[in-house]
Order: structure tokens, then C-alpha cells, then sequence
């Protein structure tokens, strides 16, 4: 029981964090909500169904394909929509939301609304005290953090990583000193979008795969950064666990939980911003300047 | 009075192309039924009408306050669920149900503002979005009381006729939508909540430091912007006589903004041309029910890009010109200003 509440909790945690950390870089860099964010993570648990379950390829070229066509999809898209529309708030909202579900559209033409799982990637389990672990949740699992850390080393250790934290901080000191600020916005976008399709591979064993996937998460990564601080990836990662082990507790323990587990999370999220509106780890932007 | 009546009649609406054209549009609205009787037709143009005053109401408290909200089902929802409760509970009429449930939405709008008001940007946005999922939470968790995912069914109907229907509809739109298009005209003599609003969008703290009481008027932008979503949402739940979980759904929210932006935001007539272009579009678009959405996605993608600042709005500046000097509206084919004679150009 508690072992497997554990990894559950610890399973949700990651594929959120993964998501919650894309979501945190495009909003710190770009300041803009990209609603899309999770169309990406449905697209990838497409790819990865459709490369390995109806093309028949092994597990890894359909990993790295999956990953490379999802991630030059969002840079695309990114470029050609999104970009013109960069400066106001509502546009952005807007034809990201539109993007969402021209996607889940195309998923649902091509696939139908049925729900698909994809094969494992290895089989088996591992009994600890009585409860089955399967090793595909454990590989899952560890996925999840190899990818967290890499991007934790991208982010700190290296150039290109201080330069979208310094664009980050502030676009126009970053521009001023020579940084290509619409290079690292695309970079950027790349980066969030791989995290968004690793986590769309990792769960498409596990979750069932359909057009509507991409409204749940959307909504629990939202609560996910606020909680931990827009644009703070330290924050989004903590915040990430914290939402991952409170769906658990209430869908253990809470009856009918399954309902409750959303109206949980804001509720949480909404505390957060009541008594410190700028989230666990605040990030307190530069004001425009006029 | 009526020579009066006329002459302004005259000036502001005959003379500009924009006015004009909303003012034949209402009309017609009203001549529907003697053109077409047919139950179908009738139903998309009161959903239409619904959804107008809904997607207005957004316009009202987000455009012209700038407080993004994305939960703006949550009015609407909780006015349905209000108003549904209350009629087969209580056994209320329609005409006690529908104000009843629009005051319970002025109330949650009210209540929204202790957490809204402390934040600004993208942090309000995500926290109004967060309100409506919890209510339909809990309104899942108690299916006792509640009826769960099928909702509260089998209310009064709000008239005999579909055409008293229809006509309650357009009456009520006007009605709500004119109020609305009042209390934001920023010219107007009569109130002065149109250009404080303005100010406040503009620029918050310049219109702080002038006096204004901004909280007091953001919590009026909240109230208004609930009563009149609570409105079309009461009366939703009696036209389709059930109060489902639908009416808190986070695509609906998203519908308000869709169809606001759509037209031009900060306008009001924007988001009336937005719902009644693409409302009876989608229904339109069943023929080809796999490309629906697909299409409507595309429509919203490509206006964005070519008319960001919205259809109405992209329209009003083709067929309308300010005049540089005493700001009054002018048709674009005029060479001067009808009022002061100074060049256009």
C-alpha cells in the first residue's frame, strides 16, 4: 500500500515535473503562458504509440524520433504563430489555445477517439513487500530524473544555459550584452518542448493515450508553477512533487477523490497565492520598462 | 423630447457607419421570426444571443479592466446551477429563478475579488481559472445533490413557444448589452464608470494617484462582468432545461475569450460580432463534423495573425476615420470632419 502510494506519488511527480519545468523556462524567458505546452506531451505519447506500436520500430529510434519531430513541431509552430504575436498577453493565450486543439484535432483524425495504450518497454515487475512494481514504471521513474538533472546541468553549467537565464533576468540588458535574445527564445522553446515529449514517451505506457489528454495536466502545471513561482524552475520542480503527493493522499484517501484531485491542487495553489502571492520561490521580474 | 430624440438619432447613429450598421443589425434581429420560423434556426440565434451577453461580460470585466480572467464559467455555471437548484428544489419560476441566480453570480464574482485583487498578470489569470475546476470538483464529488456528470435535468421551460423564447432572448441581449456598452463609453455624460475603467487600464497607478478608488471599481468591473455572465447563464439552464457540469467547463471560459478576441477586445460590439460570426459557424460546420474544430482553430490562428487587434475592430477602421482634431467619428470616405470642417488627412 504505502510503497505503492510512494511510487505513485513519486511517477506523478516527475512526468509533472517534467512538464511544469518547459512550461516555467518558456514563461521566464518568453513571459508568455504557452498553452500548448501539453498539446506537445500528447503529440509525443502519439508519436511514441505510433513509431513503436503501429510502425513497429524498437523502442529507442522511436524514442529519438518522437522526440526530434515533436520538438521541430513546437519550434515551428513557435515561429510561425506564436512569435508575431509575442507582445500581448490575450493574442498569445489565445493562439496557443487554438494550437492545442488543432493538434488534438489532427490526433483525433488520424487515430480516432480511441484510447490507445503503447507497448511496454520492458516487462516484468519487481514484488517489494507484496506490491508489484513493474519495471516500466521504474525506468519511468528514472527517465524522469536523468532528464531533470541534465537540464538542471544544461541550465547551470553551461554557456548556453547562463544565456537563457540572463535573458531570463532581463531581454534587453541580456541583448545589450550579445546575446542573440530571438535565438535563445527558439532554443528555449526547443528545450521546453523535448522535456514536454519526454514526458509525453514516458507516460504512454502507463496513462491511456487519447486526443483529450493534454486538459488535465495543463491545468495541474499551471497550479504547479504558481504554486512554486512563475518562472522559477527550482520552484516548479518542488511544486511539482508537492502536487504529485497531494493527488495522491486524495485519491488514497479522500472518498471520491478521483473528482476531488483538480479541486485539491488549486486549492492549494490558490492558499499559496493568498498568503504569498509570488509562490514558494518567487521571482520577482524586472517592470517593463517604458 | 422626440425632435430631440431624432436629431441625436441623426448624429450619432445615421452618421457613423459603424453605429449604423449595429443599429440595422438589432433591428433585423427583431424582424427573425417573420422571416423564418423554423425551430433550428431559432435555437442557434438564442444560443447565439446567450452566448453574446456571456462573451460581453468578459469583454466588460477583463477588456476594460485588464484583469485577464480566464474561470469566466464560473458566473455562468453557478448562476445555472443556482437557478436549476432553486426550481426544482423550491419549485421557483423562471422569472425569480434568473435574477436569483445572477445575484449568486455577483456573489461569487465579489468573493473571487479577495484573491484576485491582491494579484495582477498572468498569476490572476491562472488563479480565476483555478475557481470554476474546484466548483465542478465538488459538484462531481456530491452527485447526491448536485446530479453529478448529468446534471441537474428536467426544469421549467422558460415560455410555451419557441418564438416567446426567441424574443425573450434578443430583448434580454439588447437590454444587458446596451447597459454594458453604456458603462464603458468613455464619452459618455450620463456615468463615469466608462472612463475610469479606461484609466485604469491604462495606467493603474496614474489613475490612483487622480483619486480613484481603483480596488472599489475593479470589485464593480467583477460585479457586473458576474451578474451579467450569471445572467446568461441562469437562463441557459432554463432554455436547455438541465444545469450540467458543461457550464463550469474550462473550454468555456476559453470561449469567452476566443469569441471576445475574435471581434477586438475592449470594444463590446467586438465580442457581439465575434459570438455571432463564430457560434453559428461551428453549428454550420456539423456537415463536416471531423473538421470542426480543426477549422475553427485554423479561423482563430489566422485572424490572430493578419487582424490582431480583432474582425469588428479591423472593420471599424476600414469604414470609419477620426477626426485629428475634435476626435468625432467620421465615415472614412469623407475628405473633412462633419463637425469641425478640419482636413482628415
Amino acid at each position: 500500500m504505502i510503497q505503492a502510494f510512494i511510487i505513485q506519488a513519486l511517477m506523478a511527480g516527475g512526468v509533472y515535473a517534467l512538464l511544469a519545468v518547459g512550461f516555467s523556462l518558456i514563461f521566464g524567458v518568453a513571459r508568455m503562458i504557452n498553452l500548448a505546452h501539453t498539446a506537445f506531451f500528447m503529440l509525443a505519447a502519439y508519436g511514441m504509440f505510433y513509431w513503436s506500436y503501429q510502425f513497429g520500430l524498437g523502442p529507442i529510434p522511436s524514442i529519438i524520433l518522437t522526440i526530434v519531430v515533436v520538438t521541430l513541431v513546437g519550434v515551428l509552430s513557435y515561429r510561425l504563430f506564436v512569435n508575431r504575436v509575442r507582445e500581448h498577453l490575450v493574442a498569445v493565450l489565445l493562439i496557443t489555445i487554438a494550437l492545442a486543439m488543432v493538434f488534438q484535432e489532427f490526433m483525433l483524425l488520424a487515430f480516432g477517439a480511441h484510447f490507445r495504450e503503447s507497448p511496454t518497454l520492458i516487462s516484468g515487475f519487481w514484488e517489494i513487500f507484496g506490491v508489484r512494481v513493474t519495471y516500466q514504471q521504474l525506468l519511468s521513474l528514472g527517465i524522469v530524473l536523468i532528464v531533470l538533472i541534465c537540464v538542471w546541468a544544461l541550465l547551470s553549467r553551461t554557456k548556453l544555459g547562463i544565456a537563457i537565464r540572463a535573458t531570463a533576468q532581463d531581454a534587453e540588458i541580456a541583448n545589450l550584452m550579445g546575446i542573440n535574445v530571438s535565438t535563445i527564445l527558439l532554443i528555449t522553446m526547443g528545450v521546453a518542448t523535448a522535456l514536454a515529449a519526454v514526458a509525453g514517451i514516458v507516460v504512454a505506457p502507463l496513462w491511456v493515450v487519447h486526443p483529450y489528454m493534454w486538459m488535465p495536466p495543463l491545468v495541474m502545471i499551471m497550479a504547479i508553477v504558481v504554486l512554486g513561482g512563475l518562472g522559477s524552475i527550482k520552484g516548479s520542480f518542488i511544486g511539482a512533487f508537492i502536487i504529485g503527493l497531494v493527488e495522491t493522499l486524495v485519491v488514497f484517501l479522500v472518498p471520491a477523490g478521483a473528482f476531488l484531485k483538480l479541486a485539491f491542487a488549486l486549492l492549494a495553489m490558490v492558499i499559496v497565492l493568498v498568503v504569498r502571492p509570488e509562490g514558494l520561490y518567487g521571482v520577482v521580474f524586472e517592470e517593463e520598462r517604458l | 423630447m422626440l425632435r430631440r430624440l431624432l436629431r441625436d438619432f441623426q448624429g450619432d447613429v445615421l452618421a457613423i457607419p459603424g453605429r449604423f450598421i449595429a443599429f440595422i443589425f438589432f433591428l433585423l434581429l427583431f424582424l427573425v421570426p417573420l422571416i423564418t420560423q423554423e425551430p433550428y434556426t431559432l435555437r442557434i440565434l438564442i444560443f447565439s444571443n446567450i452566448f453574446v451577453i456571456f462573451a460581453v461580460s468578459w469583454d466588460f470585466l477583463s477588456g476594460y479592466t485588464g484583469q485577464v480572467n480566464f474561470g469566466h464559467a464560473l458566473f455562468f455555471g453557478v448562476a445555472a446551477y443556482t437557478a436549476a437548484m432553486l426550481n426544482k428544489y423550491l419549485g421557483l419560476q423562471p422569472w425569480a429563478t434568473i435574477p436569483i441566480g445572477a445575484l449568486v453570480a455577483v456573489l461569487a464574482g465579489v468573493l473571487t475579488c479577495i484573491p484576485a485583487l491582491r494579484l495582477r498578470g498572468p498569476y490572476l489569470s491562472l488563479v480565476t481559472l483555478a475557481f470554476p475546476l474546484i466548483l465542478l470538483g465538488i459538484i462531481k464529488a456530491f452527485p447526491d445533490v448536485t446530479g453529478g456528470e448529468h446534471g441537474i435535468t428536467g426544469l421549467t421551460r422558460l415560455s410555451d413557444s419557441r418564438i416567446t423564447d426567441y424574443y425573450i432572448s434578443v430583448i434580454v441581449m439588447t437590454v444587458s448589452v446596451f447597459i454594458m456598452w453604456k458603462l464603458t463609453d468613455a464619452r459618455s455624460g450620463l456615468v463615469r464608470t466608462g472612463i475610469i475603467l479606461h484609466a485604469i487600464r491604462e495606467d493603474e497607478i496614474a489613475a490612483r494617484a487622480t483619486g480613484i478608488n481603483t480596488i472599489r471599481y475593479k470589485v464593480l468591473a467583477f460585479a457586473v462582468g458576474g451578474f451579467f455572465a450569471g445572467i446568461a447563464g441562469a437562463f441557459y439552464a432554463h432554455f436547455m432545461r438541465i444545469a450540467g457540469p458543461s457550464t463550469l467547463d474550462l473550454m468555456l471560459s476559453f470561449q469567452a475569450v476566443i469569441w471576445s478576441v475574435f471581434g477586438g477586445i475592449v470594444s463590446i460590439y467586438g465580442a457581439v460580432v465575434g459570438v455571432y460570426f463564430l457560434y453559428p459557424l461551428l453549428e454550420i460546420l456539423r456537415v463536416i463534423p471531423e473538421f470542426r474544430f480543426l477549422i475553427l482553430g485554423a479561423i482563430v490562428i489566422l485572424i490572430l495573425l493578419f487582424m490582431p487587434e480583432g474582425v469588428a475592430v479591423w472593420i471599424r477602421d476600414k469604414i470609419e476615420r477620426q477626426c485629428p482634431r475634435c476626435k468625432l467619428a467620421n465615415v472614412a470616405l469623407r475628405r473633412t470632419c462633419r463637425a469641425c470642417g478640419a482636413s482628415l488627412y
